[in-house]
């Protein structure tokens, strides 16, 4: 189910749908690029390709979730937590293009598509709900960890929304005898399932790479500019026995 | 789905190690040629039954020309399955007209639907599959740069694949340390090892990358690939028409079908 929705072969949608999908990712791919240029200048190309090798690599790893059963990490959250969502996504875009290419993973026509659903919304997905919830939670590894799960869970999740819609505007085959909503649910069911090993792994790895290197981690850098900049609140008092 | 936590998917580039007709061919019109057969075999209008059995004769031909063993194309294109699996559910899931064979009944949407998904698929595949096994990875990337991608790409993409290998090793030596320690995950909870070591390999690319940039700068990098990253070996026109033949038969093949129907 995840190669199915996160993979999409020739043949599952059709050809306009499959052309508009590349034109969007096309486009939002060179914003990506300028944004990308501002955090890294001429870094990006090195940097980046790293990035992307650590993303495919990591992709790579079978772990186990049940004894038979293994899973493998689809890396966007991760990617837009610790390099943020513009390198983030040329990284996942650049990795699922070759692997269609050198690999034969994911169809040609369906680059468009499959680039939009895992690195354009995956990452838009994770990157809108880490900007949320850091502000929100405790700035403490556990709200981190949080934060990182999260994001996971509703990366995957709206990757695989993004492909019902693709399926509903251009699938191949009309599924009447289901309606949209029923199979955005199984969809959705079946994705959250992966998303929780994904958010799991992706917690432990941020707090890790937080612990030893915390400039490393592209989402907390703009909060400790926020946090230095206004004037230091004056540290509460604990008070014993109750919460001010 | 075997427990070993080492990499099964992309473990090794794809290529064939061969000198024949298709190796030598420059990259751009392999790709150019393949993207557009694959185009071609996509819009094909999946009631044009004997279109695909001629789609399928054009990639014995080219593969039998690159001498790529039938097996070895087989073996890797199980990549496809999970698609094999939701074609062959599709006849029970669509709705409409209905048929009974074999004492099951069947929608002749589903039938077509994923006979659709099934052929094009395998297809598309078996294109990308040839093309792969007869370029280098790093061919692929000059001939995507020729073909005037824009470099960002290109140039990410050269990274990620010299730099895969590197890590995929580091990754492997990471597990061996993990397990000759004593970690042996089996549940999903029990994985705080494995996921510590995903983050120790992030810290080790990205140094890595920054210790690149500064080896790339020193030596004269300021942001542009050299030129003579791909001069040498550009496509003759008779090599363009030569690679053309497959999409042109393909699109014969495929108006013929439209207009006989």
């Amino acid at each position: 189910m995840n190669e199915l929705a996160l993979h999409i072969q020739n043949g599952v949608l059709d050809a306009p749908v499959s052309l508009g999908y590349a034109v969007l990712a096309a486009v939002t791919f060179g914003f990506c690029v300028v944004r990308g240029r501002r955090d890294l200048d001429d870094r990006l190309a090195p940097m980046a390709g790293l990035v992307a090798a650590f993303i495919f690599a990591v992709q790579m790893l079978n772990f186990p979730v049940l004894p038979g059963v293994s899973g493998h990490l689809v890396g966007g959250a991760l990617a837009a937590l610790l390099v943020g969502p513009w390198v983030g996504a040329l990284c996942v875009s650049v990795v699922l293009i070759v692997q269609a290419l050198v690999f034969a993973d994911g169809g040609v026509t369906a680059i468009g598509p499959n680039v939009t659903n895992m690195a354009l919304v995956g990452t838009a997905a994770a990157y809108a709900l880490i900007a949320l919830l850091l502000r929100v939670l405790p700035r403490t590894p556990t709200g981190l960890a949080v934060t990182a799960f999260a994001a996971s869970v509703v990366s995957v999740v709206a990757a695989s929304l993004s492909f019902v819609v693709q399926y509903a505007l251009g699938g191949t085959t009309r599924l009447e005898s289901y309606g949209l909503g029923e199979i955005a649910m199984a969809m959705a069911g079946t994705h959250t399932l992966i998303g929780i090993g994904e958010g799991l792994i992706a917690a432990t790895t941020v707090v890790t790479v937080a612990r030893t290197r915390p400039d490393l981690v592209y989402a907390l850098r703009g909060l400790r500019r926020d946090a230095v900049a206004p004037p230091a609140p004056a540290r509460p008092v604990p008070t014993p026995g109750g919460v001010a | 789905m075997g427990a070993a936590e080492t990499g099964q998917g992309h473990a090794h580039v794809l290529h064939l190690e061969r000198d024949g007709v298709l190796h030598r061919l420059p990259p751009e019109v392999k790709i150019a040629a393949m993207a557009a057969y694959t185009l071609v075999v996509v819009v094909t209008p999946r009631e044009a039954l004997w279109a695909f059995a001629g789609y399928a004769a054009l990639i014995v031909a080219v593969a039998a020309l690159g001498r790529i063993p039938a097996g070895w194309l087989a073996k890797r294109a199980l990549i496809e399955l999970p698609f094999v699996v939701f074609a062959l559910a599709l006849p029970f899931l669509a709705g409409g007209e209905r048929v009974d064979w074999l004492g099951l009944r069947l929608s002749v949407e589903g039938l077509y639907g994923g006979w659709n998904i099934l052929a094009k698929g395998t297809l598309g595949v078996l294109a990308s599959l040839i093309l792969a096994a007869t370029t280098t990875s790093r061919d692929l990337i000059v001939g995507l740069d020729r073909l005037r991608c824009p470099q960002i790409l290109t140039q990410i993409a050269t990274f990620m694949l010299r730099y895969l290998d590197v890590l995929a090793a580091e990754a492997r030596r990471m597990r061996v340390a993990r397990i000759s320690r004593g970690d042996d995950p089996r549940f999903l909870w029990q994985l705080r090892g494995f996921a510590a070591g995903v983050g120790a390999l992030f810290l080790r690319a990205f140094e890595r990358g920054e210790r690149v940039y500064l080896a790339m700068v020193s030596r004269g990098y300021d942001g542009r690939m050299p030129a003579a990253w791909h001069a040498t070996g550009v496509a003759t026109a008779g090599q363009w028409v030569a690679a053309a033949v497959v999409p042109l038969a393909a699109a014969t093949i495929a108006v013929a079908a439209t207009v006989l129907r």
